[in-house]
């Protein structure tokens, strides 16, 4: 919990990722789609993770494995630059 | 850059206008049909009721209209705004008649004196069935089985006979469990292969995903595929590529009884699918490989359309 990425990613997922679960029950590496993350919810958090980073994801991350763990938004956005202590 | 297929779909159009096939209404992807294209597609038509009859599905036959409540609940705005359309109509008083004269008078935009009616037009046949299905509470154990036809719109005015904006499609429709879906979809794609077979056209069947809008829809699209929800059955008709999609096989998971609250039979939600065939094409498919002439057709097809 402490990477502050990581904080920041699961600030936006509560607010957009329409789970079941409340996220604090989520690892960072539980599977969001196994947690109710739907396609809809995917597309949501898509959106409101490229207005929280200010980033806008290319094509090739445009996937619904890039959503799939709080581990796998953060492995994608650092390979578009986002770091750590941007927070 | 110029379609590479275009010249392609604008000569096989003016062979199906000249031979009388189809009618020109001076609209892309608008035709009027003669009476031999209409024999040949009642045939495709039929052919496709006889495979499906002996499930007795529960026949619906619903207008080319739904509410437009029905397709914003549906997701079609969210996922296809770019395809939809709705009907809009008159609605105002004297003014608004004067200010509609004064316009059509000046050959000026008229557009503005229309009004949402709370129609839209079908964008699938199957979009009848589901609020239908809802309303009847709980589904019974064996689930539902709809047989729908009805004609389709999608914006997308082309110049490819094949893409046209306005179009019918003969559907069947599975509500019930995943097991009774997975079943559904496994019968029909053996079905749909055999009856186009017999029609003696080539084709294949492949893993597809729909035309989901935008960047965010390249996630959905990418996921429909990554999860095998949605197959095609192409063939080739203007040119060996692009194919086009005869048939198509869509598994939506919950999304639909979700929409519309089907709650099945364990009380969970109901899980949907559906197998439609696109009748315009598959005559037009039969019309360019066996000619512009049915009745030179081999007699094997011949007897499988009833012709």
């Amino acid at each position: 919990m402490s990477d502050p990425l990581k904080v920041r990613i699961r600030t936006v997922l509560k607010t957009a990722g329409s789970l079941q679960q409340g996220v604090e029950a989520i690892r960072d590496d539980s599977d969001l789609h196994a947690a109710g993350l739907t396609s809809h919810a995917t597309v949501s958090l898509m959106l409101a993770l490229e207005e929280a980073f200010d980033i806008e994801f290319p094509d090739r991350l445009l996937r619904r494995k890039t959503f799939s763990s709080i581990d796998a938004i953060a492995e994608a956005l650092a390979e578009i630059g986002v770091r750590d202590e941007a927070a | 850059m110029t379609d590479p297929a275009a010249s392609a779909y604008r000569r096989f159009r003016d062979e199906l206008l000249h031979h009388g096939l189809l009618i020109s209404m001076g609209v892309d992807g608008l035709f009027g049909r003669s009476g031999g294209f209409e024999r040949v597609l009642e045939g495709v038509n039929a052919a496709i009721g006889a495979v499906g009859d002996v499930d007795r599905p529960e026949v619906m036959r619903f207008p080319p209209g739904i509410g437009s409540l029905q397709l914003e609940q549906s997701g079609y705005l969210r996922n296809f705004p770019h395809l939809a359309g709705t009907v809009a109509s008159f609605s105002g008083g004297d003014d608004d008649h004067r200010a509609l004269l004064d316009s059509l008078s000046k050959g000026e935009d008229w557009s503005g004196t229309q009004r949402p009616t709370g129609v839209a037009l079908t964008p699938a046949a199957c979009y009848g069935a589901y609020p239908v299905v809802a309303a009847r509470g709980r589904l019974p154990e064996a689930g539902a089985l709809v047989d729908v036809y009805t004609w389709c719109f999608r914006h997308e005015p082309s110049i490819d006979p094949a893409r046209m904006q306005m179009f019918r499609q003969r559907e069947h429709v599975r509500i019930g469990s995943p097991a009774q879906i997975a079943t559904f979809r496994e019968t029909w794609l053996e079905r749909a292969r055999s009856l186009v077979e017999s029609l003696g056209l080539p084709m294949a069947i492949e893993v597809a995903n729909d035309p989901f809008f935008g960047r965010v829809g390249r996630i959905l699209a990418n996921s429909q595929r990554e999860r095998s929800l949605k197959f095609e059955l192409l063939v080739p008709i203007v040119a060996e590529a692009p194919r086009t999609a005869c048939v198509s096989f869509n598994d939506h998971r919950d999304l639909f009884g979700r929409a519309w609250a089907i709650e099945a039979q364990d009380g969970g939600v109901a899980h949907t699918a559906c197998v439609g065939f696109g009748v315009e094409r598959l005559t037009l498919a039969l019309l360019r490989h066996h000619g512009f002439v049915p009745g030179d057709w081999p007699a094997g097809v011949r007897h499988v359309l009833g012709l």
